[in-house]
């Protein structure tokens, strides 16, 4: 019996080990994020390296979702008598739920990679440890730069996807069954209100928060050579993915229950 | 072959300063998972003053550095620097300290994503805000000139040798003018020549600057070089710190064999 209390002690200590860091890192962030200086030049460079760059990645996603969920729902729909609810199925299910977790899922795969990859690269070449001897904060201009940046692309990014999948939603429809843009639209957003649209955009913003936070502690944690860098870049996409997913069931009744 | 015996060693000219270390250790310890690298030194070094710390790899000769400039914690002892403990200190007055303090790492750790001038711009830029944009240029320029890489700032690190990255750390490290100097292995790797170059440049910067410097190396005779004092280092203790000429004289026999291998 004691093997096996050893054997289970070593992953659960291991697991608050982790979120411990976790909160320490988020403490450490916060911290400098919120006291000068700021870090402006680097946060622009962030802004164009999480937001222009990953645009046309989450645009083709948000292509392809529109054509996915126009084919289904179509199907679907017509199985049921239900067609002339088209317009407003595809509009609902793509702001609502595949837009934000599409784009949160994409930008997790390029931009967490890319951070959790680059920091890790910079702290076992001593690059983090050169900026804190120069009197530099690495959670300032590292960290906090990175973070915030991902929390304010994400919501855009997500009507960049949402505007794509509509977009081709539309379109594939019009191939088979003929349908101005201006009535898809008028149909679609019958009787919508700010608060079936709004908030699932603007929760992205918390996965913007998951993404980078997860990213920057994996990247910034590093050990061990070039194993360690593949090892983050791996932690920040995996772990970054899974706690977007979890994130958004609390997320998703947090909208339900505020935002009915 | 020329051994380290038939180097001259430097002329000690450290000023005494009123006799107030610049930087001072005392009774150091550090334990990483178990194992001790540090058991309880005391060294201090003064202006215009260069201590060479010697030992075998794995000795924690890196690790006193980093413990000097805050990178690591000590388990116990204590570090002042200009009289000031260290710690416990809050991350932006460690910054203050850090100000004043300049650290060439053993693979000169540059900013691959900068250039060379950006590289040593860096400090600048953060902690010289009031300066402009043309002064900074002046500067970037004053100090590569100074370590000789004048016609190199628009290079990538991964375009120039070892040596030459060496040189711009070392640019790196002089630019906000630090009263203190700390170099980790500066001819790690290098060819004679290089080293030979290195040992120079650090010579030089002393004369005109007049830093209290800790270089760590176990390359005797750039050891016997550039310093004024040499304390070597072996399993976690000083095992003897003196002149150069205080070394060969002793009788201890792990530093008859250190001086016979280098």
């Amino acid at each position: 019996m004691p093997s096996v209390a050893v054997s289970v002690a070593g992953p659960v200590n291991g697991f608050f080990e982790w979120f411990g860091s976790l909160g320490i890192f988020s403490w450490r962030v916060l911290k400098a994020a919120v006291t000068p200086p700021y870090e402006w030049r680097e946060l622009i460079r962030q802004l164009d390296e999480v937001g222009s760059k990953s645009l046309p990645l989450v645009a083709m996603a948000g292509a392809a979702i529109g054509v996915i969920i126009s084919l289904e729902a179509r199907y679907s729909l017509s199985r049921f008598g239900a067609k002339s609810m088209f317009p407003s199925t595809l509009v609902y299910s793509v702001v609502q739920v595949m837009g934000p977790i599409i784009t949160g899922l994409v930008v997790s795969g390029r931009v967490g990679a890319g951070i959790g990859a680059e920091l890790a690269s910079m702290k076992v070449t001593e690059q983090i440890d050169a900026i804190e001897a120069s009197a530099i904060n690495p959670y300032r201009l590292l960290a906090a730069t990175r973070i915030l940046a991902c929390i304010l692309m994400l919501p855009l990014l997500t009507l960049a996807t949402d505007g794509c999948a509509l977009l081709t939603g539309w379109f594939a429809q019009t191939l088979v069954e003929p349908l101005s843009f201006h009535q898809f639209i008028s149909s679609g957003f019958n009787g919508a209100t700010f608060n079936a649209f709004l908030p699932p955009t603007f929760k992205t913003a918390m996965y913007g928060l998951v993404i980078g936070l997860i990213a920057c502690f994996e990247g910034m944690r590093t050990r061990g050579g070039a194993e360690g860098v593949g090892r983050a870049a791996t932690n920040s996409v995996v772990l970054g993915s899974l706690f977007l997913i979890l994130s958004d069931v609390v997320l998703v009744k947090f909208i339900l229950v505020f935002f009915p | 072959m020329a051994t380290a015996y038939d180097i001259p060693a430097k002329q000690v000219e450290a000023e005494q300063d009123g006799g107030a270390p610049v930087v001072a250790v005392e009774n150091l310890r550090k334990t990483f998972a178990g194992h001790t690298v540090l058991n309880g030194i005391s060294l201090s070094v003064g202006r215009g003053e260069t201590l060479a710390v010697l030992g075998r790899s794995g000795t924690g000769k890196s690790v006193l550095l980093r413990l000097i400039i805050g990178l690591e914690t000590p388990d116990s002892g204590s570090i002042r620097i200009h009289g000031q403990d260290i710690d416990g200190l809050a991350l932006d007055r460690m910054g203050e300290i850090r100000k004043k303090m300049g650290f060439l790492f053993q693979h000169a750790a540059l900013y691959d994503s900068l250039t060379v001038g950006e590289n040593v711009a860096f400090p600048l830029v953060h902690h010289r805000r009031d300066m402009s944009r043309s002064e900074r240029g002046g500067r970037v320029r004053q100090l590569l000139a100074e370590v000789g890489m004048k016609g190199d700032r628009d290079k990538m690190p991964s375009d120039i040798s070892g040596g030459m990255q060496k040189r711009v750390g070392l640019a790196r490290a002089l630019a906000l003018e630090p009263e203190i100097l700390l170099l980790d292995e500066p001819t790690a790797g290098l060819d004679p020549i290089s080293s030979g170059e290195i040992d120079d440049l650090i010579l030089k910067l002393q004369r005109e600057r007049r830093m209290a410097s800790i270089v760590v190396t176990h390359d005797l005779h750039s050891a016997r070089t550039i310093a004024d004092r040499l304390a070597l280092l072996d399993r976690g203790n000083v095992v003897i710190e003196g002149r150069f000429e205080d070394l060969q004289q002793s009788d201890i026999g792990f530093v008859k064999e250190f001086l016979k291998q280098s």
